[in-house]
Formats: C-alpha cells, structure tokens, sequence
C-alpha cells in the first residue's frame, strides 16, 4: 500500500469520525462507524504492508480479477437466494416475518445484488481481464485497480444495508441514498481512469471492439448516475434528500436511466464479454469484425432513446412515448446482428456446442440475448404494452435477459477464466459445468414460462368487462388466480440458485487442486467420448 | 433557451448530425481495403494472453 492510500485512509476515517458525531439519523450514524471501522481495517493491514517498491511491470495485474470473480460468486448467491425468499413471499406472505424482511426491502436488495453485485462485479473483473490481454499492457496507475474493487464492494454493502434499514431514495434501480452515490461516483471514477489508462499505454496500435463496449458501459453509467440521483439532501449528516426533478420530468429521467442501465450496463458491457470470451473459448476470430463495429454504433445510437416506453399511457408527452416505442422496435436489429456476430463465430467449430460444456453455455446465452431483444421491442409497442405492461409478463422478460443472457454469458465466463487465473489447465469438472447448464436452463424455462402465463392471464383479468359494463375481476381475484404460477417460479429459482452452488463448489475444487487432481481432470475432447 | 427552442433543434440539427455521424461510420467501415484489416482484427482476442509485450 502506497503513500497516498495510507492518507486517503485516514481521510475516510475522519470523515466517518465526522459523520457519526453529527449524525441527524440512525442508519447515517450506522454508515458512519462502518465507514470508520472498514478504513482502519484497511489503514491497518495497509501500514503492515507498506512498500515503495514498484509492481512489476511485465506481467497482468491479475489479483483484483481473482478477487472480483470471487466476489461475483458470492454476490450472484447472495442475489439469487434473496430472490427465492422475495418469490415465495409472493406465494406465501405469511413469509414476510419482520420488517427487515418485508418484500418491500428485499425486493431492491435483490436487484441491486443481482444487478450491481453480480452482474457488476463480472463486468469490472472481466474488464480488467480483456482490456490487459487485448492492448497487451498492465493495468494503468498501479493500485487504483484495487481502491475500484473494494471501493465498489463497500459501495454495496451501503446500499444493502440501507435497504434493510429501510432507507431508499425510491427510485427504481436506483435506490441508494445522496451520500452512496457520491461514494460510487467517486469509484467510478476511479474505474473510468484505471479503464482509459490502461488503453493509453496499449502495446497493440487497435483498440479492440471488446474495450469499445466496456468503455460505453463505464461512461453511460457515469452520465446516468449522474443525471439521475441530482438530489438536494435534507441534512449533511442525514440519509434522507429530495429529486431536484418533479413530475413527468421526473419520470421520464428516472425512466431514461433505468432503460440504459439495461443497455449500457447489462447489455453493452455484456457484449464486452462476448466479444472476447467466445472467440476466445471457441479459438475462432470474431465471424464478422465489421459487423461488430456496426453494432457499436447501431446500438450506442439507438439505446440512449428507448426508455419513454416505460411510461406508455402516462402524463408522458404522446410524441415522446412514440419516440421510446420506435426506437425500441429499431433497436431488434443491432441486437440480433450482435446475436448473429456471436453465434456466427462458431462456424468451424460448431461440434464444440456438442463436446465442450462452456461454449454450450455460451450459445445458450446469445439465444437469450436474441430472444429476449426480440421480446422487449414487442412489449414496447404501445397496443401490446397496454395488456403487458404492470403485469408479471414485465417480470418474465427481465428475467429471461438477466438469467439466461446476463447470468449465463457470466457463468461461461467464469469457467473459462477461473483455469486461467489461477494457472490450472482446465476447470475441475466438466460434468459439474454440464449439470449446471442443464439446471439454470429449466430453472429459466420454469421461470419465465409460469411469468408469462401469469402476466397475460393477470393483463386480460385486469382487461374484462361483464355485460353491465363494470369490471369482471377484483383485483384480489387476480392475485389469488396467479398462486400456482408464484409457486413454480419459485421451484425455477430454487434450482437456478442450486446451479450457482454446483458452480461455487466447482470453482473452488478448480482453485485448490493439487498437481495429481489436475492431471486426472477431463479436458474437452476427453468428455466427448 | 426553452422547451420549444430545445426540442426544436433537437429534432432537426441534432438528429440530423447524429444520423450524419452514423452514415459516416457505416460508410467508413465498408470502405475499399478494410476486409484485410478487419480479418486481422477479429483475431485479437486469439493473441498470447499470458505475457506482456
């Protein structure tokens, strides 16, 4: 630890100090003595370790990409467990014990933890990954890497405590507080300084399509957090602020931000993974590099636009709503382009989807990613919207995008990634890899064909008229209706979560095996036979 | 400036520029020649990935 960290430190300290004095409310007084308690810690084991000496610049800085995989399992865990138990409180509210426990304050713990812990995790770690290997250069500003990482784990931990205290700054996807946000802006930063530092001193004169995208993730999301959670605090020492936006204003930049977290940060950043882990897996180049570029830019212009369909049939200026609904149908074609890009790189090697577990994983992925671009433009056509939209069919597609495009294209990753950090020639078992495949793969098709049953039957419930004129249903009724459909999405996430624990168990068999383990392994074309 | 001045400029210079932008790009990709770099270029990700150079 250098110098500088060791002030930095005792900055935070005394900033936390600060805090807790002052402190107007509980969880702020909280946040305060962890932020204390977390810099000494760190203050401590920094000072045992100082050095001055340089790191050494001839090889990848691969630690914070083990550390930020690691943090990916346990995070995905985490994400998926809370979503069981906010599933079957929907089946079951007797469920909801305590008021820690209520749906209300699990639900953004979920999606936080699903979203920002797991998903980003994956996208930082494997972003440290790909931009070394593609520009052949070490990571920029030395330990910088490492404030992104633990900056960004002490930024969940944050906002998942605040939601369990029950603080949020109700904004959907963006729930943490002013003072959270400051911190991971802060880390941002850091992240977008560490990411264009490295891809200053690149060895290789291109910059690599893969780093294009990670670079739109890192920038939109910092514009996005930006524009979305200007906010004015009540107190300097309390949790609690006002939107500095007001009505539909409001609505469409929360909606703006919303949709382009799906765009910028679950799906271009995504395509930063795909770009580099599915040639590299298949040891085929990208099928159409030009095609690659075009679905750049194709999907950099038109995402940006596509979030006025959140707020179809709203206060939202008619014109806008059209506009996010066109842009919306436009967006099929970058998206399947990339989808075809993916998929097309397999040629030559297509066997491997037989033979080879993780490129299975990976194709699995990419049809998700295709099926679930070719389902949102659907819904964001106003006349199909009007019957899905509030429903669990909204529930459905975002969990066929985020389980079986984002959870998989990562699980694949990590199989591929984890033999290569930790030096060892192939994952401890391929069969393991294949169970998972197959468990997550109906856990997903529980989940999303019990939503859109549920979702279409809860639309046209809402959607019936008798005779008289009056409405058919109460809206109790539709609830009850949707019982059975909450109990097999629950079963779907239970052996989507137990997939992820094959994974966990996997991975750490993997890191810890000793030579004579490894020598006995199953590679590829071994598992064929 | 106001809402009716903004969106005004928005919906012809600006979208105007941003499609004028995208064309060039598109242009530019299919340009005479660039198939041979672009063959190189999908082979990036196949490069040694346990050395710095």
């Amino acid at each position: 630890m250098s110098i500088y960290s060791i002030i930095f430190l005792v900055l935070t300290t005394m900033c936390g100090l600060v805090g807790a004095a002052f402190a107007v409310d509980s969880v702020f007084a909280f946040h305060s003595w962890l932020t204390v308690a977390i810099s000494l810690a760190f203050l401590f084991w920094g000072i045992r370790n100082y050095t001055t000496e340089p790191a050494d610049q001839s090889r990848y800085m691969d630690g914070v990409v083990r550390w930020g995989i690691i943090a990916t399992i346990f995070w995905g865990i985490v994400g998926f467990l809370v979503g069981i138990v906010i599933a079957t409180e929907l089946a079951f509210p007797e469920v909801n014990l305590f008021k820690e426990m209520n749906f209300g304050r699990l639900r953004p713990l979920h999606t936080s933890a699903v979203i920002f812990a797991f998903c980003g995790n994956a996208l930082i770690a494997s972003s440290f990954y790909v931009v070394q290997r593609t520009t052949s250069a070490r990571l920029a500003l030395g330990n910088l890497a490492w404030f992104v990482f633990w900056g960004y784990q002490f930024f969940i931990i944050l906002a998942a405590t605040s939601y369990v205290l029950g603080v949020t700054q109700a904004r959907e996807y963006a729930e943490p507080e002013w003072y959270i946000d400051i911190w991971l802006t802060i880390v941002w930063v850091a992240y977008l300084i560490v990411f264009m530092g490295t891809l200053f001193k690149r060895k290789e004169p291109h910059i690599f399509v893969a780093n294009w995208f990670y670079l739109a993730f890192i920038v939109t999301v910092a514009m996005l957090h930006l524009v979305n959670n200007m906010a004015v605090p009540v107190s300097f020492f309390g949790v609690k602020s006002y939107s500095l936006f007001s009505g539909v204003q409001d609505a469409l930049t929360q909606w703006w931000y919303g949709h382009n977290a799906v765009g910028f940060f679950l799906t271009a950043g995504f395509l930063g993974i795909m770009y580099y882990f599915v040639p590299k897996r298949a040891n085929r180049p990208i099928y159409s590099y030009r095609l690659s570029i075009v679905h750049f830019w194709s999907l950099i212009f038109l995402y940006i636009w596509a979030g006025p369909h959140h707020l179809h049939y709203t206060a939202l200026p008619d014109w806008a709503q059209t506009l996010g609904m066109v842009f919306s149908i436009m967006l099929w074609m970058p998206s399947w382009g990339g989808m075809i890009n993916g998929l097309m790189t397999l040629q030559g090697a297509w066997d491997k989807i037989r033979t080879d577990p993780i490129i299975k994983m990976f194709v699995l992925s990419l049809a998700f990613y295709g099926m679930s671009t070719f389902e949102g433009p659907l819904m964001a056509i106003k006349e199909v919207n009007s019957l899905s939209h509030y429903t669990d069919w909204t529930i459905g597609h975002v969990h066929s995008a985020a389980l079986g495009w984002n959870g998989m294209v990562t699980f694949a990753m990590i199989y591929y990634i984890v033999p290569k950090l930790w030096g060892k020639k192939e994952i401890y078992s391929l069969r393991l890899v294949n169970a998972h495949f197959w468990l997550a793969t109906v856990g997903i098709v529980f989940y999303i064909s019990a939503m859109w049953v549920s979702g279409i039957m809860q639309g046209v419930m809402w959607k019936t008229y008798n005779a008289a004129g009056f409405l058919e249903y109460s809206f109790a009724e539709t609830v009850a209706a949707m019982f059975p459909y909450y109990v097999i999405r629950t079963s779907g996430g239970v052996l989507f979560l137990i997939g992820a624990l094959l994974m966990a168990y996997n991975v750490y068999r993997t890191i810890t095996m000793s030579k004579e383990e490894e020598a006995n392994i199953e590679t590829v074309t071994e598992a064929a036979a | 400036m106001d809402y009716d001045v903004f969106r005004q400029f928005a919906d012809s210079w600006g979208l105007a520029y941003l499609t004028a932008v995208f064309v060039i790009v598109v242009l530019f990709v299919f340009r005479p020649g660039s198939k041979k770099i672009y063959d190189e270029l999908s082979k990036i990700p196949l490069k040694d990935d346990e050395h710095v150079k």
